[in-house]
């Protein structure tokens, strides 16, 4: 069972978030390196053909198969604990 | 040490004797309840304290029903206290084994993961008793944000392999479940094909489209594969209990740990589905009913209980009680005026009829002695502690 380690958010990088730093920010994108690997395509479904669409950062929140706008995200493949109570 | 008889004050006859047994039970009320066997319950100058020999002589046990997983029994001669706390005992401290953590790796079904898992927790599960009896218990940490039951827990100085998940307290089981679109290859149909045909079937159109309880596997660890393999792996009780529904493309992957618990705790870790008993009920017939009245006696109890017999004296039918066992005490017969003061109805304060369904884990006669053998237990500490008190320690 592989995972990714999660990764918790820094302090350290605390200056890329919010709007203090000028001109340089672009909304509310926290896009300091020490927050989260943005390069790492995300799986998304389809939520209409239910497609696999895999989505990089800045690509159009789009289809490629079908062109539809509504995605959904596929459930973490982190091992869940319940007790069964 | 004399006869019964001799020492009581005033020697009863056996009818006596056995009206004392007798719980009144009349059209709107019941009465003489109380338990009649506390000493001095009967004036002080009888002799009614407790006496094995006596006890012995009265305990009985008749078994009515002995199927392996639905016991019917008369249990005789004990007081209401002894019995219920036998009946309590089978229902919440008996231990048996039951799911305990649930580890989802996958559940994409429309099931909800908190809902996925409780159910998993009640599905019964059965297996090698001599096994079963061989697990020991699995003493579960306090959740790590709970810091005053951490503290309290480490007060406590248990063992620390207690808490460890073993061969000896844990069973592991797991159950992957895919669904897909059937195939021609793979199963001799073609589900989408049939699904244009207009099938609406998805056990036709689908593959695994229900999660069904013999879908989980058993995974021995370490010496639990000479206790349970073979007839005696780990499973569960009922093979076609429902657990999930699944559509193509949805998956089900968890691993399952199942530890001994006890009924208080939970109702998975519950051995019996009921245990219960009543009171063999008493139906007297003072005067002789007659005719027409008979029939219509008859008619006021469950069939067979009331049975219709020749009368020599009169050439009459004449209802005869035949079986109380199957009576339900509905006190239909206390409504109606022709059996006034003819018909007296009551149920026996010793003699306990128990019915025990047992869930699958363990047989039902044998969950009675366990319930036993814990009620012994109990009194055992119960009299240790009372002795240190006495000494003072």
């Amino acid at each position: 069972m592989s995972r990714e380690q999660y990764q918790p958010p820094s302090t350290s990088a605390g200056t890329n978030f919010g709007g203090t730093t000028g001109a340089s920010n672009t909304g509310f994108q926290a896009s300091g390196s020490g927050f989260e690997d943005t390069a790492r395509p995300v799986h998304y479904l389809c939520g209409d053909c239910d497609n696999k669409v895999t989505l990089k950062r800045g690509d159009p929140i789009r289809c490629k198969e079908c062109g539809y706008r509504v995605l959904y995200k596929e459930r973490t493949n982190r091992m869940i604990q319940f007790e069964a109570r | 040490m004399p006869p019964k008889a001799d020492r009581s004050w005033a020697p009863l006859t056996a009818e006596q004797l056995e009206q004392r047994r007798i719980i009144g039970i009349n059209a709107e009320t019941v009465s003489h309840t109380a338990a009649n066997d506390i000493p001095g319950h009967y004036g002080p100058a009888q002799d009614d304290s407790w006496n094995l020999e006596r006890f012995s002589e009265n305990l009985k046990v008749n078994f009515h029903a002995n199927q392996s997983y639905n016991a019917a029994f008369s249990l005789v001669g004990v007081d209401a206290s002894i019995a219920n706390a036998f009946r309590r005992v089978l229902i919440a401290e008996v231990p048996t084994l039951a799911i305990e953590d649930v580890f989802i790796f996958s559940n994409t079904s429309l099931i909800q993961d908190e809902v996925f898992a409780h159910r998993m927790g009640l599905v019964p599960l059965t297996g090698g008793e001599e096994g079963l009896r061989w697990m020991r218990w699995f003493r579960k940490p306090p959740p790590a944000d709970d810091y005053a039951a951490q503290a309290a827990w480490e007060e406590e100085g248990y063992d620390e392999s207690e808490s460890v998940p073993s061969d000896y307290n844990t069973v592991v089981m797991s159950l992957q479940v895919e669904c897909r679109w059937a195939t021609q290859e793979l199963d001799g149909r073609d589900g989408k094909a049939l699904a244009k045909a207009g099938s609406n079937d998805p056990e036709e159109r689908y593959v695994n489209s229900n999660v069904y309880a013999r879908d989980l596997v058993f995974e021995p660890q370490g010496q639990q594969e000479q206790f349970f393999s073979g007839e005696n792996r780990i499973r569960p009780t009922n093979p076609d209990i429902l657990i999930a529904k699944l559509r193509p493309g949805q998956k089900i992957d968890i691993r399952c740990h199942c530890v001994k618990g006890i009924g208080a705790d939970h109702a998975k870790f519950s051995p019996v589905a009921t245990a219960s008993y009543r009171l063999l009920p008493s139906i007297e017939i003072k005067e002789p009913i007659l005719g027409n009245d008979a029939k219509k006696f008859r008619r006021c109890f469950p069939r067979g209980v009331i049975e219709l017999e020749e009368d020599p004296t009169t050439g009459q039918t004449k209802a005869v009680v035949k079986d109380t066992m199957k009576d339900t005490v509905s006190r239909e017969c206390l409504r109606h005026e022709e059996f006034k003061n003819k018909v007296k109805l009551g149920r026996y304060r010793d003699h306990f009829i128990f019915s025990v369904e047992s869930t699958g884990q363990f047989k039902s006669d044998d969950l009675f002695l366990d319930s036993v053998k814990l009620l012994k237990a109990k009194a055992e500490r119960f009299k240790r502690h009372l002795d240190a008190l006495e000494e003072g320690r």
